[in-house]
């Protein structure tokens, strides 16, 4: 029953969020801070993530695969296939769901506990759609911005990596991330990537919303917007993957 | 004017309010006053329609407000200025901003009108070089000053104030009350003030309403309310050792 009724009150926030907004103008200046604490501050934890994952791919994947039967390009087809196909979608995605998952709950959650939001529901503003649609919007638009990084930021890591540990050469690497490349993988990266961040704001965004109490309750709705939007993130993962490779 | 008819809610099968029924009347301060967890609270959410009552009908100047649908309830909201608590400023807005809002939202000022109503207000509650402070920067008092101008900004027919003087010292709690008086008188509002505070009671209590248990237990005026013999209220008003000593100077 607590399931059923947590879904319905899900999807009755989420129509109150995409109802008509009461100023145009002011969403828009909402989107645009949110763009840049939401989207450009993490710019820098995806940028170093990414470099070590590329690296670490490509150094198992050299390490895997010392076989003289196998072709030397392997390494860089590999550590390419491995990083548009699912590191830089849905581990970036887990990353951003600690990150601004965490940010979105505590942030509302807040703004719950000491009555900010009652205030703007006194105001006859519709808290939701205020405080939720700029966060989805700009999540959703930039994500796939910071996948595209991720990705050229990965490959980069792993021919770093592959050239100064001498598990490969750079011509071998650079032949291998354009040997039998499909660009459709590009495109199944973005499309989960802003699936993804649609669910990390809304999800994280719901927890806040919902939080009563004081300070303990707050962080707790933090906790689970986390772990919420990662499972939701791993089980998408699985669905988006049979709709849109198979 | 409000009038609040039979107005009764619960909690998870625990009624909080019973069968509440009062008249708030126009450019005076009606007061609440009550024990904590008697449901003043929870009184003055259902009144500007943060909970739902369960039964019973809030009617604000003949309008049936609990009855209105979300965008009428929408509407009307704009008319109603409210002090939280905590003053419920938002953090990531300064304090020009913060008065600004309803501002922002719901007129079609330009930004230098909306600008000089703000420093308007901000003047009128005494806020002067403090526009582009944060308001974790600035005191409790001038928070709730701030939340004050805030709430007037619209020109509101209803004024709510919830618990105004809680964690202030004295001196600035006379300070908002005497604020939260004259803003009564001068923009002719309706206004409501939760409160267990007797100076506040004695300074601003145009009309005071004692809620015991969820129940009405005793409605009058500041001077009245010395005088009355209801056990549970003079329990409530004559707690303090100060209260006690000056009700026995008045005795003698």
């Amino acid at each position: 029953m607590s399931l059923f009724n947590q879904v319905g009150k899900y999807f009755l926030l989420l129509f109150r969020v995409f109802s008509k907004p009461e100023k145009m103008k002011i969403y828009y200046r909402e989107t645009i801070k949110e763009f840049e604490k939401l989207g450009l501050n993490s710019i820098g934890i995806i940028a170093i993530i990414s470099v070590f994952m590329g690296a670490v791919i490509t150094i198992q994947t050299a390490y895997n695969t010392e076989n003289p039967m196998l072709p030397t390009y392997l390494i860089g087809l590999a550590a390419r296939d491995s990083i548009l196909l699912e590191f830089s979608s849905t581990i970036v995605a887990l990353i951003l769901a600690g990150k601004i998952g965490s940010n979105i709950a505590s942030e509302i959650g807040t703004m719950r506990v000491t009555e900010q939001i009652d205030a703007l529901e006194i105001m006859g503003v519709n808290s939701a759609s205020y405080l939720i649609l700029p966060k989805i919007i700009a999540t959703v638009l930039f994500s796939p911005f910071l996948c595209l990084m991720s990705m050229i930021v990965g490959i980069f890591g792993g021919w770093v990596a592959g050239v100064s540990t001498g598990v490969t050469t750079t011509q071998d690497y650079i032949y291998g991330i354009q040997y039998a490349f499909i660009p459709y993988y590009i495109v199944y990266a973005l499309i989960k990537m802003a699936i993804f961040a649609f669910l990390i704001t809304s999800i994280s965004a719901y927890h806040g919303y919902y939080s009563y109490g004081g300070s303990l309750e707050v962080g707790k709705s933090s906790t689970k917007a986390v772990v919420r939007s990662s499972i939701f993130i791993l089980l998408f993962n699985v669905i988006l993957t049979q709709l849109l490779l198979s | 004017m409000i009038e609040v008819k039979k107005v009764s809610k619960s909690f998870n099968d625990i009624q909080v309010l019973k069968d509440i029924n009062v008249l708030f009347e126009k450019g005076k301060t009606n007061l609440i006053i009550g024990q904590s967890g008697s449901g003043k609270t929870v009184l003055l959410k259902s009144i500007i329609g943060l909970y739902d009552a369960d039964y019973g009908d809030i009617i604000f100047d003949g309008i049936v407000f609990n009855k209105l649908e979300f965008n009428e309830k929408k509407e009307m909201r704009k008319q109603i200025g409210m002090l939280f608590q905590g003053g419920a400023l938002f953090d990531s807005s300064t304090v020009e901003e913060n008065v600004m809002y309803p501002l922002d939202m719901f007129t079609k000022m330009s930004s230098s009108e909306k600008r000089d109503r703000a420093n308007e207000c901000l003047k009128r509650v005494n806020i002067i070089n403090a526009n582009k402070l944060y308001p974790s920067e600035i005191s409790g008092g001038m928070q709730k000053r701030v939340a004050i101008a805030r709430a007037i900004a619209l020109n509101p027919k209803y004024l709510f104030c919830d618990e105004p003087n809680s964690g202030l010292d004295p001196q600035t709690a006379i300070l908002i009350d005497d604020l939260i008086k004259e803003l009564t008188i001068e923009y002719n509002m309706t206004t409501i003030v939760n409160t267990h505070d007797m100076n506040s009671v004695m300074e601003i209590g145009d009309k005071v309403m004692f809620i015991y248990k969820g129940e009405k237990w005793w409605e009058g005026t500041k001077d009245e309310i010395f005088d009355t013999e209801n056990a549970e209220l003079n329990n409530f008003i004559f707690a303090s050792k100060l209260s006690q000593k000056i009700r026995d100077l008045k005795n003698k």
